[in-house]
């Protein structure tokens, strides 16, 4: 598994690259270059359905974020860190990091042997419930289609409030505002 | 920037895109069909359908896209797969209980016709995201024409 | 410790979303720490549900593949539906950014806090 290390120092290094460097264009496409290696990390880790999700995806996110930044005052003003952010941001990270080192100790399973105390009824039987040969499909829309429920609900939530956010503002309302001061 | 935006890029994209943007929705109506026979689903088919339609609107400007695909019709189609996916939930209703797969022993495991209710699950919840997606899209380059013809 | 260093790679990648998200002005950075910290869950509940040797959890007709063989399909359909849900979060990100540079002309969170006053 000498490549999904690999892969994995790959996706550090961008993601490290994505957060320090001062050229926004750069940083958002250092972000695809994170989200297209975890595709393939995906692939290696043998979840098909959710590499061909993530890769699409990944599309559309670096597409939306460059048509957000571009245009605009990007690279040349200097946006730095916080300086008290940034002693706070590395000692809360390194709280974070000891504590789940030590949980990771205790109660999770090794790399490569899966827990599936719950989750071997689903292949076992998922030819004979559903009849469809994708086990992953008959999961999300037979076995726990309310999880898919909720997620359409969720993504609807997500596009009323891109559209109430994003609704041009009304000059009628600001003067109702003036007014009423 | 409102000009560039109606007139889109230049004429070799223009012709990349009118040769490829039509296997690009193929593609994704292949994807969403063999949910559930092969990796994908009705999740990554409706992202790429949107994505042949962001694709048309990217390269030849707003005004061609939205002959085919306006704002409303957006709103129209995501209510329709969230409907059609709460209608077969309901239709279970009848045989069984919320969400049971009515149509189970329909065909051959295998074929494309088979597993009852999921490939119709699949074609409403690709359209729900495909045109939610689609919709946000829309939404975030209007406004910035809007703001750069106020300046 | 070998068996636990893809799940500690993992985590440093979410360190860094996290540290981003704490420690940066622009807004389009602390949007980039919130999609790193997400790739990184993703990308653990996937690496716990690996099994050594596995296959993929799709049947075949012109082949046999036992289920025993398979990895964990559970935690995939999660993050498949995790995996769109972030993508609406991250517009509705975007969008609150868009806004709040037409509103006050600039990405820094820390000047917005002046001009509010």
């Amino acid at each position: 598994m000498i490549e999904l290390y690999v892969l994995l120092g790959l996706m550090i290094a961008g993601s490290l690259i994505a957060i320090e460097v001062k050229n926004l264009l750069s940083a958002v496409i250092a972000v695809g270059v994170v989200g297209l290696g975890l595709s393939i990390v995906f692939l290696l880790l043998k979840a098909p359905d959710v590499a061909l999700t993530q890769i699409v995806v990944e599309i559309v996110a670096v597409i939306l974020l460059i048509r957000a930044t571009l245009n605009r005052d990007i690279a040349m003003k200097y946006c730095g860190r916080r300086p008290f952010g940034a002693i706070m941001g590395i000692l809360f990270t390194g709280f974070v990091f000891v504590i789940a080192l030590i949980t990771f100790k205790d109660g999770l399973n090794l790399f490569g042997a899966p827990l599936m105390t719950v989750s071997q009824f689903y292949p076992q039987n998922a030819i004979e419930g559903t009849g469809a040969m994708n086990v992953v499909s008959a999961i999300i829309l037979d076995y726990r289609a309310y999880d898919t429920l909720g997620e359409a609900t969720v993504l609807f939530t997500a596009v009323v409030g891109v559209l109430t956010v994003m609704r041009s503002p009304g000059k009628k309302k600001e003067e109702d505002l003036q007014d009423s001061k | 920037m409102s000009k560039e935006h109606d007139h889109g890029m230049t004429i070799i994209v223009k012709t990349v895109t009118r040769l490829t943007v039509g296997l690009i929705f193929l593609y994704g109506i292949y994807i969403i069909l063999h949910g559930h026979l092969t990796p994908g689903g009705g999740f990554a088919g409706g992202v790429i359908v949107a994505l042949s339609f962001i694709n048309l609107d990217l390269a030849f400007g707003g005004k061609v896209s939205a002959k085919i695909f306006s704002r409303g019709s957006t709103s129209v189609i995501e209510a329709f797969g969230g409907i059609m996916f709460l209608a077969l939930a309901l239709l279970g209703l009848r045989w069984g209980g919320f969400f049971d797969n009515f149509l189970h022993p329909d065909g051959e495991p295998g074929m494309l016709i088979s597993a009852g209710i999921i490939p119709l699950e699949n074609i409403a919840i690709s359209l729900k995201v495909g045109a939610g997606l689609f919709a946000i899209f829309l939404t975030l380059i209007t406004l910035q024409k809007f703001e750069s013809e106020k300046k | 410790m070998d068996a636990y260093l893809p799940y500690i790679l993992c985590l440093v990648l979410f360190c860094i979303g996290i540290y981003a998200v704490i420690s940066k002005r622009n807004i389009i950075k602390i949007i980039i720490g919130v999609i790193i910290a997400e790739y990184a869950v993703n990308l653990f509940l996937i690496l716990v549900a690996y099994r050594a040797g596995g296959r993929s959890p799709i049947f075949s007709s012109t082949q046999e593949i036992l289920p025993e063989a398979m990895v964990d399909p559970l935690p995939h359909a999660l993050v498949l539906t995790s995996i769109v849900i972030g993508l609406a979060t991250t517009a509705f990100l975007i969008a609150l950014a868009v806004r709040l540079y037409g509103k006050y002309g600039t990405f820094d969170i820390s000047r917005m806090r002046e001009l509010r006053g």
